[in-house]
Parts: structure tokens; sequence; C-alpha cells
């Protein structure tokens, strides 16, 4: 029966998503004269006036549920962003868009927000490698950046949480090679290359520079993974050198998620290798009041896609009309400033801050019985 | 000396309930010894093997005190011991790494032996000389005894102020393999592949070993950590041992959690989980997340049981720079020897000396540095005799 709620639910969504693609279609045509055909990144920041297409992906759970926010609140502002929808799922692989078509999308928008996907134990084709993997690495999406940081009004233990976390995430333990030696003896290959580390150290520091952030943590286990782990260590440090003014230290992962716990605050941005950078992000976000509150986003060398920090499903609030939307919003809001529409951007951080400053909407995980949408209307009524 | 010691420690203990109890315990310890567990192997599980061996009531224990402030805490634990008349004579041994014929550095084979004689130890912290040709000495231990699973539970204190004040977890790690295999190599310059390996005997061995001390300790639920999304057939085949250990006990819950909901979910409300069972590296850094969570590694006890024995330990560092100053706090060791005592079946003595130690954490006037206080480990030590009833 849920079943069925939750197709028929994702089908609507999908339809709505269908007629208001039709129509920012028609809008970009006409439009094209004055819009650039190709779009890209350096040619946005000229044309202020013209449209931006973005590509969109649901996701799976409660993703379509906090896409949908999203749009009404862009559409509420008349932000000149069109989505190109495309339902990706891999637990629902008949329904879904075929990978050649969504990465083809994203090369050419260069943006993307996307809900969280469902990866399931098992994939129905027997395969190793998720739809996620796939996707990160045919685009080649290899830097992950959760930016963590209290939210006003949201009570959590801890308080002042601020930091960055960069994860790697096309390599290491996410690397998908495994075999079963021999019946019950299965081995899992964990990659670590050079040039890999080298990059996702450059923009570690590269991003500390640009926030104008004090301090570089790179987490590892290089006391028992001496050559994986110690090459990452090594490529991090050579990087250090390069970056006197930014602190650099270093934090073995154990260590480094006790110290979490108990003292957060001594953490400005951190850089790790896929698997840690995954257990870091989910243990900051719950610092900070949960998944439903922190935006990520993950890049390439030239495309940027927004995405929920912590990357859960939710599947328990499909279609219960509770999730917090609070993380979805971030991310578009991120998106915004990425293409240079700031002035949105920040109307619509304002508007989520003052909205949970009030502390009168809130969703079921701040405590609060409001539902999603009613979240998203005091959202589009704060917005000025 | 030990025959001298055993008499004067038996006397009392003649009319004592400890000792009946004891002796109760040893009668029926073949029977024990093998009924209550339906293993994978017909070995004995080493969770009983413990206690089939009482024959005078007093045992003997290996002691390592370990390096930096280790002495010092341990002759605390012993002072603690002996005020509470625990019937255990200590065989202490140094574990500092000696050249081996083979020209490597290792574990003396004193100590080796001894451990191998009485099958439970107690262990301060050590320090791995860092350089070439040592291994680590902790791992050497691990190693040499085959223990297969580390259990740390993690229990809010009060007085200890923290965060978090309802956590009550027991994390158990499967200490063998894994992302800890060790085997690794470059295959080309810059190209690194480590291997975890993941065998269904020990995933087997680990998951029997946390459902036992599920059902022992009365625990209501073993979660599994896994990332199976990810590492399907690794991680699935560690999964797959876990659910088909929960079939055989079904009075224990049993659920499956992703490792990155558990942190998540760890940190908003500890109070979720109960017992956590995992492959190394997860239980490695969870266990040092849950320890972060009731105060740090100063006062979370673990033990690593094995097929041919069981080690107690403080997982704390050698804090070399407070070594021999009367500061350091032997919290950590004394609840890893109260578990050791509780492996033992000493339950009233281990109980005893547990309430004393809380109480006098809970009393909070007489507190090692660490926490905020001013005493010495001396002090603090005495307090606790004290306070034993």
């Amino acid at each position: 029966m849920s079943l069925i709620t939750r197709n028929l639910c994702r089908a609507l969504v999908q339809g709505s998503q269908h007629v208001s693609k039709g129509l920012h279609t028609s809008a970009v045509n006409s439009e094209k004269n004055v819009c650039f055909a190709p779009l890209s990144i350096s040619s946005l920041q000229t044309s202020k006036e013209g449209r931006i297409k973005c590509t969109l992906i649901p996701g799976d759970g409660v993703g379509p549920e906090l896409v949908y926010s999203v749009q009404e609140v862009f559409k509420a502002t008349s932000i000149p962003v069109d989505f190109e929808s495309f339902f990706f799922s891999e637990v629902n692989p008949t329904l879904s868009a075929p990978l050649e078509d969504v990465v083809s999308s994203i090369a050419r928008n260069k943006i993307c927000i996307k809900g969280i996907l469902a990866t399931p134990d098992f994939s129905h084709t027997g395969e190793l490698q998720t739809l996620n993997m796939k996707l990160r690495n045919a685009l080649d999406l290899y830097a992950n950046v959760v930016h963590v940081k209290s939210l006003p009004n949201v009570k959590c233990r801890h308080t002042d949480v601020d930091c960055i976390i960069i994860r790697e995430q096309t390599e290491g333990e996410y690397s998908a090679l495994e075999h079963e030696s021999v019946p019950g003896v299965v081995e899992c290959l964990k990659i670590i290359t050079a040039a890999k580390s080298e990059r996702i150290a450059k923009f570690a520091f590269d991003y500390a520079v640009k926030m104008r952030r004090k301090k570089v943590t790179a987490v590892h286990k290089a006391n028992i993974m001496k050559l994986g782990d110690g090459l990452f260590l090594r490529s991090c440090e050579e990087m250090a050198k390069l970056y006197p003014r930014i602190q650099f230290e270093k934090m073995i992962v154990d260590n480094c998620t006790m110290q979490m716990v108990s003292n957060p605050n001594q953490f400005d941005v951190m850089v790790t290798p896929n698997l840690y950078g995954n257990i870091v992000d989910n243990l900051a976000s719950g610092l900070v009041g949960g998944a439903g509150v922190v935006a990520g986003a993950s890049y390439s060398a030239d495309c940027a896609v927004f995405e929920q920090g912590a990357r859960h499903i939710f599947s328990g609030a499909v279609g219960k009309n509770i999730a917090n939307p609070t993380a979805m919003l971030l991310c578009s809001a991120n998106l915004l400033s990425h293409v240079n529409l700031h002035s949105y951007a920040d109307m619509i951080k304002n508007a989520i801050n003052k909205v949970l400053k009030d502390g009168k909407v809130r969703t079921k995980d701040l405590g609060g019985q409001s539902t999603t949408k009613d979240f998203t209307n005091a959202i589009i009524h704060c917005l000025a | 000396m030990s025959k001298n010691y055993i008499n004067v420690l038996l006397k009392p203990f003649r009319e004592n309930k400890v000792v009946s109890s004891l002796l109760k315990l040893f009668e029926s310890g073949s029977n024990n010894a093998s009924g209550g567990v339906v293993g994978v192997k017909n070995e004995i599980p080493a969770g009983r093997a413990g206690s089939a061996q009482y024959s005078t009531g007093v045992r003997k224990v290996t002691l390592i005190p370990g390096h930096g402030i280790g002495p010092e805490i341990t002759v605390a634990v012993q002072k603690i011991f002996e005020a509470a008349k625990v019937p255990i004579e200590w065989d202490e041994v140094d574990v500092t790494a000696v050249r081996g014929p083979d020209g490597k550095f290792g574990i003396p084979q004193r100590a080796i032996d001894s451990v191998n004689a009485n099958k439970i130890g107690l262990k301060g912290p050590l320090m791995t000389p860092v350089g070439k040709g040592y291994r680590s000495l902790n791992l050497a231990l691990r190693k040499e005894f085959d223990l297969y699973a580390n259990v740390r539970p993690c229990k809010s204190l009060d007085g200890i102020k923290t965060l978090y004040d309802n956590v009550d977890v027991v994390t158990i790690r499967e200490n063998t393999e894994g992302e800890y295999s060790g085997i690794e190599h470059e295959i080309v310059d810059g190209v690194v592949q480590s291997i975890k390996l993941i065998t269904e005997e020990a995933s087997k061995r680990v998951a029997e070993f946390a459902f036992t001390f599920a059902r022992d300790n009365k625990r209501k639920k073993v979660t599994a950590v896994h990332k199976a999304n990810i590492m399907r057939m690794s991680d699935g085949l560690f999964l797959r041992c876990c659910r088909e250990l929960a079939t055989q006990f079904p009075d224990i819950k049993f659920e499956e959690r992703y490792l990155d909901t558990v942190c998540l979910n760890m940190v908003q409300d500890p109070s979720k989980f109960d017992v956590l069972v995992m492959p190394n590296l997860y239980g490695d850094i969870m266990s040092d997340m849950c320890s972060g969570l009731v105060g740090g590694l100063g006062l979370t006890p673990s033990g690593n049981i094995g097929k041919n024995g069981a080690l107690f330990e403080s997982v704390h560092g050698t804090a070399p720079a407070i070594a021999g100053q009367d500061k350091a706090n032997p919290t950590a060791l004394l609840l890893s020897g109260v578990m050791m005592l509780r492996y033992m079946k000493l339950e009233d003595i281990a109980d005893r000396i547990e309430t004393a130690c809380f109480t006098v954490l809970k009393e909070g006037r007489v507190l090692t540095e660490d926490l905020g206080g001013k005493s010495s480990c001396t002090e603090y030590t005495n307090e606790i005799i004290k306070h034993l009833y």
C-alpha cells in the first residue's frame, strides 16, 4: 500500500515537474536571443537577465518533497532558473532516466540540484558500483564539501560549530573492487592514488584560502594503513608547504571523531579520504541538528552538484509531509550564489534564518509539529 | 609466597559467599562450558573458558604494567584489589620489546608464556617505539593470543559532566581482520591498494560473541553496523553472518544500520543503541567516539576476548608528560579490572569495586586533575578503598 502511495506521489511530483519544465523551456526559447545557447559559468556572470538552466534530480525517499519545496520557493521569488528534471534512481530502475542523459545534462548545465539517491545493499544487476558512484565517476565529482554550521535557534548540545569538511569521493573504499577469493573470504580493495590525493589536498587548501579559513586538518589512519593513508597524508603535507599562511595539522580518524563529539569548535577545514569523510560528515551533521539542516555540494573541475550534506533518504517520512526542507533550501541558496545570483541567495538564506529564529514553524526533527509545506510557506512569507 | 598468599586470602573467604558461589561455579563448570551457546564451532567459547579453571579459588592473572603512567595506575589497581580481597594473584611481566632470534623486536617469551598459562591478563598502556623494525606491541599481543573481539562498554558516569547523559552502549569490534589486515602494496608509483579482508569465520565468531555477550549481560538489542550499500560483498558477508547468528538468538533483538546513520543518530540520541557489533575499522572509530560521549578514554574500560584467553586493558595513552608524578587517573584500568572480574565470574567483588569507584566519582571531592580535581592518584585510590563496603 505504502509503495503504491509513494509511486503515486512520485508520479504526481514528476508530472508537475514536467509541466513546469515545459513552461520553462518555452520561456527559454522566447528569450534565446538574449540568452546564450550553451550556458557556462563565465557567461552567466555577464548576462544576468538570462535564465539559467539547472539539472534537477529529485532523488529517493523524501527527495521529491524537498525538491518541490525548493521549486515553490523559486517560483514565489521568480528566480530566473529553469529546472531540467530527471527522475534518477537505483531502487526504481524501471522509472529511472538513463545515466548518460543525466550526465550529459549536468555536463551541459554545469549545475545540478539533487536529492539523495538510495543505495540498496544488493543491486538488481549484481553490480558492485552504486548509481551514486557511477554519477560521481562519470562527472568526476571529486570533491564533496559540507559546511557544518550551527543554525540559529536550533537546539543542540553543541553551539557555534562551524567547520568545513572536504571529502575525496572518487576513490578509496568506494572503489567497488571486491572479490570472493574462496567461499567465505572476501577481499575489498581500497585504492589511494597520489594524483587524486594531491588534487583533493589542493582543493582543500584553495577552498580554505577562498573562505578565509585558518586551519586545515587532514584526517587519516596512516598508523594502520601505512601505505594507503600514508600516501594521502604525505600529499596533504606536501601541499601544506605551498600554503604557509594556512595552519596544517593531522589527526587520526578515531581521535578525530572523539574530539568532534567533545570539542567540535577546534575544527576549521578538514580534508579526508572517502570513507572517513562520510563518517565525519554525518557525525558533524548530527551535532548541529541532523540531516535535515546541513547542505553540501560536490564539485568537479567544471560542474557543481548541490545535495544534502548528510545523505539519508529518510524513507520513513515519505509522503508524510514532515521532512525538513532546510538543507535543500540551503543547497539551492548555495547554488544561486554559485551562479552569481547573490541577491536571491541571500534572500533565501535570510528567510531561513528568520523562520528558524522565530521558531514558530518547526518541523518534527527540530521539535516542532509543522509540516514541510508549512515550513516552505513560512519561508516564502519571509522572502523579502 | 604464592601458597601463603592463597591461604591468607582464603581464610576469611571460607565463610564468605564468594567462595561458595565460586565452588558452585566450579562444580557446574563443565556443564556450563559446553551448554548454552549454539556455536559455529564446537570449541569452548572464550566467555566460559575462564570459569572452568577454578581449583583453589585463587587465580593467577598476568599483569602488564606498561609504560609511562602505566606502573602508577597498575599499583593503584593492585591496591584496590587487595583491599577488596580479590582472590587473584598477580603475575607481573614486562613486555618491553626485546630483540628476538629473528632480529626483530617483539614481546619477550616470558610474557607470552605467562598469558598462555594464565589465560587472562590486565594491561596498562604500552608505548610502541617509533622507528623501523618495531611492530606495535598492542598488535603483537592481539595477534599472539588471537584476541578477536574488542569490547568497550561506554556508560555515562554520575559526576562526570559531558554533553550526553544517557549513554549506555557497548561496542564490539572485530579485532583481527578487515581494514587492519595489513595487506597493502604500491602497484605502480603513486597508486596504493590496501586490502580489506572479511572472512566468514571471523565474522561469525565476533557476531556470536556479540549475541552471547548481549544475553549474558541482559542486553536487549544488537545492532550490526555496516556499509554494505557501498562494500556490497565484504560488508555484505559480515552482515549475512550477523543475520545468521541473529536467528539463533531469538531473545535478542537484532537490527542493521549503516555506519553513517549510526554516527548521525549516536550524537543526536545515544539511547537508541545498545550493543553494537562491527568490523575492525568501524569499531575502532565508533568505540573512540562513544568514549568521547562519556568523558574520554581515561574513563572507559576495554577488554579483548580471544580463543586462548582474554586481555583487559586501558586504551588511553602512556601520558609521558605526567608519568611518575602521581597525577594519573587509574579509572580506566580499574574499570577494565572490574570487567575482568566479571569475565572471571567474580560478580560480587566486581560490583563492590565498581560501586566504590562510581561513588567517588559522583561525590567529586577527590578527583584527579584530568577530571578537574586536585588530588593525586594515591589519594584517589585511597578514597576508593575507603568506599569499599
